[in-house]
């Protein structure tokens, strides 16, 4: 069987955020970049599980980024990917990068295809649905569990107020939130074997964007906040029904 | 030309983030000088006319038995017939755990750039320009749709409801549809519980709160609310609460009009998840827990004194109201 990981390249969770040239850029002068938690901690790390269960699976990662991304892309290889494709581009647009990686998933042919449930930057959620219609796969989101059952695989999926388990025959696309895996740190082997595992750069495909940013801005700040003593809980619940009128 | 606003229901019954996207969908009608309509996909136990009252003129019926469960790849197909032959140039879904499955996927079949997570109406004046949370709600980013066709989806109560008194009509629509591939074993659903992403009044626990045994302090106050229940992530990954009750970054993020943190610290990664609620209340014995430059409220005390203080308080106010 054949895994396809995505993964992409974020700011770590506790980067300043801020922007530039014009409120038009990140600032990403001296931010950490991480793999995105939920490719790492949950698709990444279920896919490494999944082959130590069964030795002949082999995990192929890819990335759509410039050479900044590769540490990120060495790191994945270090946890436990067998190979790895870099597209090199720049891509701010769903689409655009679901077709670039779509494009890969054609030739290679993927058994499973697994992806975040969404990055920490964009909160885009869109990848792996993308690649599920460019594909024509069929498509289950938000996965909780997942395992192997023969020629299908069974996953817990979360839905609004409950789970869902599902059945599936392969190949399919699936993205993957906590309870998946636990989160894992790489080993000197890992980190070790990783340097000298394939590492493709794939020069990416012409293909036009949907979407374009065209600024960000920072939300309004908050005017404080009002302290009540400890004495007299009842105020605050005054307060929020009186002056806030939440309650 | 017109708009589309996909409705989802949950075992026959609509919504609330289904009327915040009907709402959005005719507001944005109104801009662009057209009608909303809403596409209703399944058996629904509720008179689909209600929908008038949001805004929406008419209501699209499909139903067909391909259709019982959701299945991302059979509901955007579905979607994808009934936009052709409604002739919608704009699509709107919530952006709960359903719009993520199939706006995406509509929109590589409808050619259509999507904006996912949108927090505001378009802006027509330069281009079609829509406002969307990025980095977990630290920030927002104003993206530009370049396609014709277009996709929004709308972060759950980021809109407000804005009921009128109209009636929909309804009818029902013929498109064609394919079976899903996804077999469905169970459904487990938290019944009676009020789902976090939905929720108006959330109370949130964290490692302040010293053990699973003491939640009653957290879940006394939301059952007096009508509140759900969160938890900071340490709390889910020790298992003293479920996994689907974590917020923050890592979790899910969530924007109620109120959120009631006790014993949480406020790390940065929590605040990703809930700093778009509208009041945030802090119960924290440290008063420099770095969750006390977020709120709006807060008290510098003992939970284990406060919270029974504040549960009395709260049924008081229940009785005479
Ligand atoms: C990559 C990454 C992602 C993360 N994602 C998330 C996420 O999504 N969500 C999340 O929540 N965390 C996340 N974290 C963890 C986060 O950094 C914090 O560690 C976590 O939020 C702390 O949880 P807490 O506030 O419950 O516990 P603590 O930090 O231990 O805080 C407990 C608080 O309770 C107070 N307290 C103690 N006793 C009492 C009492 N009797 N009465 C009142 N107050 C009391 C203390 O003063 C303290 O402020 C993430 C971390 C990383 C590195």
């Amino acid at each position: 069987m054949k895994i396809l990981v995505c993964i992409s390249k974020t700011p770590d969770t506790t980067a300043k955020i801020a922007f530039a040239d014009n409120n038009t850029k990140f600032a990403s002068d001296g931010v950490q970049w991480i793999i995105n938690p939920y490719d790492e901690w949950y698709a990444l790390v279920r896919a490494i599980e999944l082959k130590e269960a069964n030795p002949a699976i082999s995990i192929h990662l890819v990335n759509v980024g410039l050479a900044d991304s590769e540490p990120i892309i060495r790191k994945a290889l270090a946890l436990g990917g067998d190979e790895a494709f870099r597209i090199n581009a720049d891509g701010s647009d769903s689409f655009y990068v679901a077709s670039q990686i779509a494009n890969l998933a054609k030739e290679k042919q993927y058994d499973l295809i697994f992806t975040g449930k969404e990055t920490i930057d964009f909160n885009g959620s869109s990848i792996g649905a993308m690649l599920s219609a460019l594909l024509d796969l069929p498509f289950v989101s938000h996965a909780t569990k997942f395992d192997v059952d023969g020629e299908k695989a069974v996953i817990s999926r979360e839905i609004d107020g409950g789970e869902e388990i599902n059945k599936v025959a392969f190949p399919l696309v699936v993205s993957c939130q906590k309870g998946m895996a636990e989160q894992r740190i790489p080993n000197m082997k890992g980190i070790m074997g990783a340097r000298t595992k394939p590492l493709q750069v794939i020069e990416a495909a012409s293909i036009s964007n949907y979407t374009s940013v065209v600024s960000f801005e920072m939300p309004p700040a908050k005017a404080g906040v009002k302290l009540v003593s400890a004495d007299t809980p009842e105020e605050l619940v005054r307060l929020l029904h009186d002056e806030a009128k939440v309650i | 030309m017109s708009i589309l606003v996909f409705i989802d229901q949950s075992e026959g019954l609509l919504k609330k983030s289904s009327f915040e996207a009907a709402c959005y969908g005719a507001e944005t009608a109104k801009i662009m000088g057209t009608d909303a309509q809403a596409i209703v996909i399944g058996e629904c136990k509720e008179d689909l006319s209600q929908l008038g009252n949001y805004g929406i003129s008419k209501v699209h019926h499909i139903t067909d038995n391909n259709l019982q469960h959701f299945d991302a790849q059979v509901y955007s197909n579905v979607i994808f017939n009934a936009c052709n032959s409604i002739g919608a140039e704009v699509v709107i879904f919530s952006n709960n755990t359903t719009g993520k499955a199939i706006g995406p996927r509509l929109s590589v079949q409808l050619e259509a750039g999507l904006v996912s997570g949108a927090v505001a109406l378009p802006n027509l004046t330069n281009g079609f320009i829509v406002k969307k949370s990025v980095f977990s709600g630290k920030a927002f980013a104003n993206i530009g749709i370049n396609t014709n066709k277009k996709i929004i989806s709308v972060n759950p109560n980021s809109f407000s409801i804005n009921k009128t008194n109209n009636t929909a009509t309804v009818s029902s629509l013929q498109v064609s549809s394919t079976s899903s591939k996804v077999e469905v074993l169970a459904v487990n659903k938290v019944t009676g519980d009020i789902p976090l992403g939905e929720a108006d009044i959330v109370v949130s626990g964290g490692r302040g709160l010293k053990g699973p045994e003491n939640w009653g302090l957290v879940t006394d106050l939301a059952e007096l609310l009508g509140a759900a229940t969160a938890c900071s992530r340490p709390v889910a990954d020790v298992h003293w609460r479920p996994h689907h009750e974590h917020v923050g970054q890592t979790g899910l993020a969530i924007a109620p009009n109120l959120y009631i943190a006790v014993g949480i610290s406020g790390a940065i990664q929590h605040l990703a998840g809930v700093n778009r609620s509208k009041t945030i209340v802090v119960i924290n014995k440290d008063p420099e827990a770095p969750f006390f430059k977020a709120a709006d409220y807060g008290i510098v005390g003992d939970a284990f004194e406060v919270m029974p203080k504040i549960i009395e308080a709260v049924k008081k106010l229940k009785s005479q109201s």
